[in-house]
Parts: C-alpha cells; sequence; structure tokens
C-alpha cells in the first residue's frame, strides 16, 4: 500500500509540473474573461486562440452558470475579472450600482456590425456600457410524436394529460415570466397580486411536472422523454437539429426576448485591450462561428448576412418582428424582486 | 516535550480557516447591515423551511441505514481477505471516487432515464417500465452511491485492525458464526461505524447537486435551500441563519454520536 | 461444498456491489466513443472527442489545476493531520473533545457554507491569488479527513510500546517516527488517499472559494449548464484507465511477493518439521 501512494504521487507530481508549466507565458497583459459555460467556439474556429495570437493579449479564461453568480463574483471587492456577458436585467443592476466602465467606442469600430434592433434598449440606454453577445426569445420546445394538438398558448403546461410530461425550466424570472404570460400580466409585473396568482398557478401545476431542470432539458427533450418544456430558443435550434420530432413556438400570449451583453466591469485595469476583445467579438466571422457553435442568434448583421439561407429562414433561430413584437424584455425589479424569491422558493420547497 | 505540540500548527490553522469564518456567519446570521438583529433567525425558523430540513433528515436517515447496511458487510468481507486481495480490492470500491460525482451523477440520469438502460432492461424481462428518474428513490439512490464509500472505508480500517485471536477465543469457547459476529466483531467495530455514519449522514443532509440532477428540482433539500439563499437570491443574513440552524443540529447529532461511541466502547471493554 | 456456497454468495454480492459503483462509469466510458455530443443517444462509434480532448487547452489547464491541488493538498493535510491527532490523542479529555469537535466543522458544515466562509475569510485578508485560495481550501477541508482516518489507529494502538520506547531511551518524537507512525500507517495511507480522493472530487467549496482559477469540478459544473461536452468523457476514461492501470501493477505485485512468501514460509516450515 505505501509503494501504491508512492506511485501515485509520483505519477500526479509529474502531471503537476507539465501542467503548471504553460500557466506561466512571459510577461505578456492578460485579461480575465468570466463567461457562460460553452459560448465562445473552441472548435471550428478557436476564437480565444485566434485573439490571442492576433494581439498577443493573453487570455485567462473561466466560466460560469448562472446571472447570479456572475454578480456576486464582479461584486467582490478583490474582483479581477475584465470581460462578462450578463444578460440585460442584470446588467440594468450593475449600472444601477455603478459596477461597470463606460466603453470607449473609439476602440470598437467593429460596432457598426450590430443590428440598430438590437442596441439603445431599455435596459442600457445608448449602449454606454454593453455590446450585445447573443439574443433569443423564451418558448415552448414540444415533440410532435407526443403533442399533436397546435401549440399555442402557455396553458398547454397545465393540461392534465400531459401529466409526468412536463418539464419547466429551473429559473425564477423565466418561469414565474411565463406564467404572468399566460394570467395575461406583464413579466416585469410589481403587483403582489399577480405574483400571488403565478404563485398559486405553478403551485398547482407542480403534480403533472416531471421535473425543473436547467440545462439537463436539452438532453431530456432530445431523447424523446418529455412532452413539452421551457426553452430558450437558442437550445431549441440544437435540439431540433438532434431530433428532427421537435418543435418550437412562442406562444400567442408573448414571452420574453432575452440578451446576454459583453460589459467591462468598473474594477478592469486593462479596459483597452478588454475593449480590443469585444471589437474582435464584434468581428463579422468570428461572430459567425459563435452563432454557429453556440446556437444561439447573433445581434451581428454582418455575421446573419454570412449565414445559410435555411439559418436565416428558420423561425426560432431568426424569429419575425411580429413575433418580437409580442415579447418584452426583463427589467431588474430592484428591491421588489424579494417577492419573486419568496414566491419561488415556496413554489420550490412546495 | 510534550505531544500535545503537534497539534499546535493544526490548531493554529483552524483558528485562521474554520473558526474565523464560522464567526463570520454567526455575524450575518445576527446583524443586519451591522446592527445586531433576530429578523433572519425568525424567518429561517419559517414551517415552510421547516418542513424542508425534515425532507432532508428523513432523506439522510434512509440513505446512511442503506450505506450502513450495503457497506458493512462490503468492508466485512473485505477483511476477512487475504491482505493482498482485500487491498487490491478494497481500492476497486474507492476507485469510483477518482471519477468526477457531478460527471457520475450526470450519468446516472442516462442510466435511469425512461428510454435508459434500466428501463430498457425491466422491458426486455417483460416486466413494465417505470418512471425512476426525477423520483425521490433516484435521489437516494444518487445519495447512497455517492456516500457509500465513505461508509466502507472507516469499517474496514477499523475491522483489518481487529486482533484475530478476538474471533478465535470467541469460537474455542463454543461461539458459532452469528454470535462471534454480534457478540464481539460487531461491537469492537463500532467505532469504524460511528465515522462511517458521521461522514454519510450529514453530508446527506446538506447534498444539493444530487438533489437537482436526479431528483429533477423537485424535492428541495435543505442544501438546496440554502445555496437558493446565498447564490440565487444573494441573501447572506438568511443563508447565514439557515446555517446556524443546521450546524445546531449538526452539533446535536455529534453529541449523540459521541454517547453511542463512549456506550460502544464501555460495551466492548465489558467482554473483555 | 457448504463453504463453497458459502463462498458464491460472498463474491456475488460482491459482484453486484462492484456493478452498483462501476455502472455509471461504464456510461461514461461508452459514450465518450459517441459520434453524437448527445448522452444516451448513440449514433456510431468514433474518436472525435478524444482528438478534441488534446487540442483544448482550458480542460488541460483545469486537469492540471485540479491534479496539483490534490496532491498538493492531501501530502499537507496528511502531515499536519497525522501530527494534529498525535497531539489531540494525548490531550486531557475535555481540552480534546472541543478541538474534535471544532475539528469537524468543516466535515460537517455543508460545503457551501465552507465554501462561503472560506470566501469571506480570502477577501477578508485580501489574498487574491485563485490557486493559493484553492490549495488553502482544500488542505482545510482535508485536515478532519486525515484525522478520523488516523485516530481510530491511535485509539486501538496500544501506549505501551512509545513508553517502552522512551524507557529504551528514545527521544519523543524518536519514539513518535519508530513506533507511533508505523503502528498507525494504514491509518495515515487511508487518510491521504481519502485526501487525495476528496481534493479530485470537490466542487462546492472550490467553486466559492477561487477565483479566475478552474479546475476541473467548476469546469464541468459550468459546462453542465450548456451541455456536457463528450470531451470530458474521452478524458474521464482516460484517466480512469491510468489509475485503474497504475494500481493493478503496484497491487498484483504486492500479491505475487505476499504468494512468493507464503510458499517460502511452507518450503522453510516444511524443512524445519
Amino acid at each position: 500500500m505505501k509503494k501504491l501512494v508512492l506511485a501515485v504521487t509520483i505519477a500526479l507530481l509529474l502531471t503537476m509540473v507539465s501542467g503548471c508549466g504553460d500557466a506561466q507565458k512571459g510577461d505578456a497583459v492578460t485579461i480575465n474573461v468570466l463567461n457562460w459555460g460553452d459560448y465562445i467556439d473552441d472548435e471550428t474556429v478557436d476564437v480565444i486562440k485566434l485573439f490571442e495570437e492576433t494581439t498577443g493579449i493573453h487570455v485567462n479564461y473561466t466560466t460560469t452558470a448562472s446571472n447570479e453568480e456572475m454578480l456576486v463574483k464582479l461584486k467582490s471587492p478583490d474582483s479581477i475579472y475584465d470581460i462578462c456577458f450578463p444578460s440585460d436585467y442584470t446588467i440594468e443592476k450593475m449600472v444601477a450600482g455603478d459596477m461597470l466602465h463606460p466603453l470607449n467606442k473609439e476602440n470598437i469600430p467593429n460596432l457598426s456590425n450590430i443590428d440598430e434592433r438590437f442596441m439603445d434598449l431599455p435596459f442600457d440606454p445608448g449602449n454606454t456600457y454593453s455590446v450585445p453577445y447573443m439574443w433569443g426569445t423564451v418558448g415552448i420546445l414540444y415533440n410532435t410524436t407526443m403533442v399533436t394538438e397546435p401549440v399555442t398558448s402557455w396553458k398547454i403546461f397545465w393540461d392534465e394529460k400531459y401529466a409526468g410530461q412536463i418539464l419547466m425550466y429551473d429559473s425564477i424570472r423565466d418561469t414565474i415570466g411565463i406564467t404572468l404570460k399566460m394570467l395575461g400580466y406583464s413579466v416585469n409585473t410589481r403587483d403582489e397580486a399577480h405574483i400571488r396568482e403565478a404563485e398559486a398557478a405553478l403551485t398547482a401545476q407542480k403534480p403533472l411536472v416531471k421535473a425543473y431542470l436547467d440545462d439537463p432539458i436539452k438532453d431530456t427533450m432530445i431523447r424523446g422523454n418529455g412532452a413539452m418544456a421551457v426553452v430558450y430558443s437558442g437550445d431549441a435550434v440544437l435540439c431540433i437539429e438532434e431530433n428532427p420530432d421537435l418543435a418550437y413556438v412562442v406562444p400567442d400570449e408573448g414571452s420574453n426576448v432575452w440578451f446576454d451583453n459583453i460589459i467591462i466591469p468598473k474594477t478592469s485595469r486593462h479596459t483597452a485591450y478588454a475593449e480590443a476583445f469585444i471589437n474582435f467579438l464584434c468581428d463579422a466571422e468570428i461572430a459567425r462561428a459563435n452563432t454557429e457553435y453556440i446556437g444561439y442568434s447573433t445581434p451581428n448583421k454582418a455575421a446573419l448576412a454570412l449565414l445559410d439561407e435555411e439559418r436565416i429562414a428558420d423561425e426560432t433561430y431568426n424569429p419575425s418582428q411580429e413575433t418580437l413584437d409580442r415579447c418584452e424584455v426583463f427589467r431588474d425589479l430592484g428591491d421588489f424582486i424579494e417577492v419573486y424569491n419568496k414566491a419561488w422558493t415556496r413554489i420550490k420547497a412546495a | 516535550m510534550k505531544r500535545t505540540v503537534f497539534a499546535a500548527p493544526y490548531a493554529v490553522w483552524m483558528a485562521i480557516f474554520i473558526f474565523a469564518p464560522m464567526l463570520l456567519i454567526g455575524y450575518y446570521a445576527f446583524t443586519d447591515g451591522g446592527d445586531f438583529t433576530l429578523a433572519n433567525m425568525r424567518a429561517g425558523l419559517d414551517a415552510m423551511y421547516m418542513q424542508v430540513l425534515i425532507r432532508s433528515i428523513w432523506l439522510a436517515f434512509r440513505a446512511t441505514l442503506l450505506c450502513l447496511l450495503l457497506g458493512y458487510p462490503i468492508a466485512y468481507l473485505l477483511s476477512r481477505m487475504k491482505h493482498g486481495t482485500a487491498t487490491l480490492l478494497s481500492v476497486f470500491f474507492v476507485v469510483p471516487m477518482w471519477m468526477n460525482f457531478l460527471l457520475r451523477t450526470y450519468a446516472w440520469q442516462v442510466l435511469l432515464d425512461s428510454g435508459g438502460i434500466l428501463n430498457s432492461l425491466l422491458i426486455s424481462l417483460n416486466m413494465p417500465g417505470q418512471q425512476l428518474l426525477y423520483t425521490e428513490a433516484a435521489v437516494l439512490l444518487g445519495m447512497v452511491y455517492n456516500f457509500l464509500p465513505f461508509m466502507i472505508l472507516p469499517v474496514y480500517t477499523v475491522l483489518t485492525k481487529m486482533d484475530a485471536s478476538h474471533i478465535e477465543a470467541a469460537r474455542d469457547l463454543g461461539a458459532n458464526g452469528m454470535q462471534t459476529f454480534f457478540r464481539v466483531v460487531l461491537p469492537l467495530s463500532m467505532p469504524g461505524v460511528i465515522s462511517g455514519v458521521t461522514m454519510v449522514f450529514i453530508p446527506a443532509i446538506t447534498t444539493f447537486a444530487i438533489s437537482r440532477l436526479l431528483g429533477g428540482g423537485m424535492f428541495m433539500l435543505y442544501g438546496d435551500l440554502m445555496e437558493n439563499q446565498f447564490l440565487l437570491l444573494n441573501d447572506w443574513g438568511s443563508g447565514s441563519a439557515l446555517s446556524f440552524i443546521l450546524l445546531i443540529l449538526v452539533i446535536i447529532s455529534m453529541a449523540v454520536m459521541r454517547r453511542a461511541e463512549r456506550q460502544a466502547g464501555e460495551e466492548g471493554a465489558k467482554l473483555w | 461444498m457448504v463453504k463453497r456456497v458459502r463462498n458464491f454468495f460472498k463474491g456475488t454480492y460482491l459482484g453486484l456491489m462492484l456493478l452498483f459503483l462501476y455502472a455509471p462509469i461504464a456510461v461514461l466510458i461508452v459514450y465518450s466513443f459517441n459520434a453524437s455530443k448527445t448522452m444516451g443517444n448513440w449514433t456510431g462509434f468514433s474518436l472525435i472527442w478524444y482528438r478534441a480532448l488534446f487540442g483544448d487547452a482550458m480542460i488541460m489547464r483545469a486537469l492540471g489545476v485540479t491534479l496539483s491541488v490534490a496532491a498538493l493538498s492531501a501530502v499537507i493535510a496528511t502531515i499536519m493531520g497525522t501530527f494534529a491527532a498525535i497531539g489531540m490523542h494525548s490531550m486531557k479529555k475535555g481540552t480534546r473533545l472541543v478541538i474534535e469537535n471544532i475539528s469537524q466543522l468543516p466535515v460537517v458544515n455543508p460545503d457551501l457554507v465552507t465554501g462561503i466562509s472560506l470566501m469571506m475569510i480570502f477577501a477578508f485578508i485580501g489574498l487574491k491569488d485563485g490557486y493559493t485560495r484553492l490549495l488553502l481550501a482544500h488542505i482545510t477541508f482535508n485536515i478532519p479527513y486525515v484525522i478520523f482516518s488516523v485516530a481510530p489507529k491511535l485509539r486501538q494502538s496500544s501506549n505501551e510500546l512509545y513508553e517502552a520506547a522512551l524507557d529504551l531511551g528514545c527521544t519523543p518524537l524518536e519514539a513518535l517516527i519508530k513506533v507511533v507512525i508505523p503502528d498507525i500507517m494504514p491509518g495515515i495511507v487511508s487518510g491521504f488517499i481519502l485526501a487525495f480522493t476528496l481534493s479530485l472530487d470537490d466542487f462546492v467549496v472550490s467553486y466559492f472559494s477561487t477565483q479566475g482559477v478552474e479546475n476541473l469540478s467548476i469546469y464541468i459544473y459550468s459546462m453542465a449548464r450548456r451541455g456536457i461536452n463528450p470531451k470530458i468523457n474521452a478524458l474521464s476514461t482516460l484517466m480512469f484507465v491510468a489509475v485503474v492501470t497504475l494500481l493493478l501493477i503496484v497491487n498484483i505485485k504486492s500479491i505475487r511477493e505476499e504468494r512468493a512468501a507464503d510458499t517460502q514460509r511452507r518450503k522453510v516450515a516444511k524443512k524445519t518439521a
């Protein structure tokens, strides 16, 4: 047994030495990037590597799993990050908290590639602090072999016919949001009575639900183990590619349209380099590589023009203006989010 | 030089990295913006939270019992083998822990899912398919799966150290296999059992990734609740209050275990 | 005959338990050879994920962090934990109980709270380096497990040997190294292995206590949000094969040696008879 430990330790120390080697690279400037997992192309075009080779700026790339965690990490007094990709309402919260660096747009000439439709949105007027990276809608992904009726309403998630086949999204704003939409309210309501109604509806629905999931929702739907699910449009694109029995729809009552934008935290000490990175991501070819790899919709019109016709014509990937008109963007709710949070905790704990 | 000196570096370490951070938790649990408050604690004792706590304890209790029932025989059988074989086999019971636990739990999804391997097996045996994934049973299975090695190891360690002459003596005095086991082996292995129970029960109460991955977010446990408070709601006050409540609970259960350990020790002593 | 039946049942039981422990691992391995990106959806044999794995600098870096933190934290925790257990063993009962209970805090405390409280203390003392944070956090939660493994052995080992060594003129340190430590070696070894394994496996504490550095768990968790990439399956498969091979080589050798020693003894016994 002693020998065993020795052998294992030696083997590990060897790997460790080789593992540490590449971490220290000269005196080049390093920018710290905090992104969502698997949210940049590293297969077809290795975007990070290409950026490092083109600019000589070293990138320390790390990932995280939710807006809330991004907020926690960036708020920390010893935060080291230079680039992050939060969603709309989180950016609004960060702006309100004076956490963001106002962008120097001279360093981001590729900003002209971004579609005006996605600029100057209420969560960041004039795009002082953020540049759109990806966007999409929230809708219903359903399996056409199990659901044969036309799907037009969120109410189908409350249909007892589908008990045990329903997958809900494990996320406060999204799930309460679609319930509010079903009830005919705004996804940004600040009326406690609306939230109480939504809470009652979701609690009553719980016995019908198979699971509250986030990412595994995709695999479950691809494997044909759920009749319907709440998903982001970008995930729906991937799922439909893998399983053609699936279809995606944004219900008539309307839904949420969301944006993940690129920001620079105020604590960044390399803002010019970070802006160079943003500019690089806005390049048409790079944005195309990213949107093709991730499956999410790009706000970059120059990149969109490079995609195949089929993709551009896909209503899931590129929804019509008519669909978008039914959708609302999430706003930061300030302290009122407490009411949402408490309702959510009660639903999940029930 | 007193031998107690050897514990000094650890004592210092403990003060900085265990004790001081705990004080910070206590600070957050009982203050709001620097002022003393009981509001966090009151919120933490809410009936809804208590319901979650009871659910967690009940699940953890069953998981611990299953780990003991499954793990003790493994440890026992291993300890009765030739040394080399036993070492080899015991290593095989630990190796699964070298694979990332998120990945292993993720893999259980594939096994348990409606179109998954277990269901295909049931159907090929002409039995009705079952919804296994996203059930309470799946969470229980995930806990047993993840914590079983923590039960096997301490019991095995104690059993191998046990003097074989005790068993021989019992045999010579006319005890049969069962009697030897229940009157000699089991009492002497109690310290290992108690470490094992501690190492399974408490992590099981507070696990959160397992219930999320295999329970599909349908069975909120105390760990999920705390994750919810800290990460999602960024509410350190009530999160700290929940940890505080849990800590008290843990201290109580540890006192119970200690008592059990002492009694076990006395019984072991009584035998000889 | 009865013995054979009994052995059969013993073997079957251990076999079933191993099947239980290895079934998910088998799933991971099988799907690392899948052509599709989705686990559970077999579309054909392929090695693309293995090829992709070695081109992935992030995974390689995360692997380096995971292994080096596991090795360093296990070594440091084993040394500190063993000495702490020895020190605590000879303490007065009251003091010992207090220290034992406090040292169980990181064991009994939810990982989440340990992680968050460490994050708070690191921010408090202004420690910015993510790797150091990770290492300190792992040492902290590893030590109690080492103590857990060593303490029962100490309780079983008799104090008389140590006293005898002192009587024979050893200094306490010598007595410790020559008598006590060999006696409790199995506990130390299992403590080390436990520490190493826990460090490899940890996710929650790492996730909260560090920043800007990723180990495999953190990488996998953030990836889980967008679908586990089969590259990770491929990596797990390779690590698994490496560990099992290593263990087999070491163990089979020691079994052979044991057998050889057995035969030797028997021969000697025959001769003397």
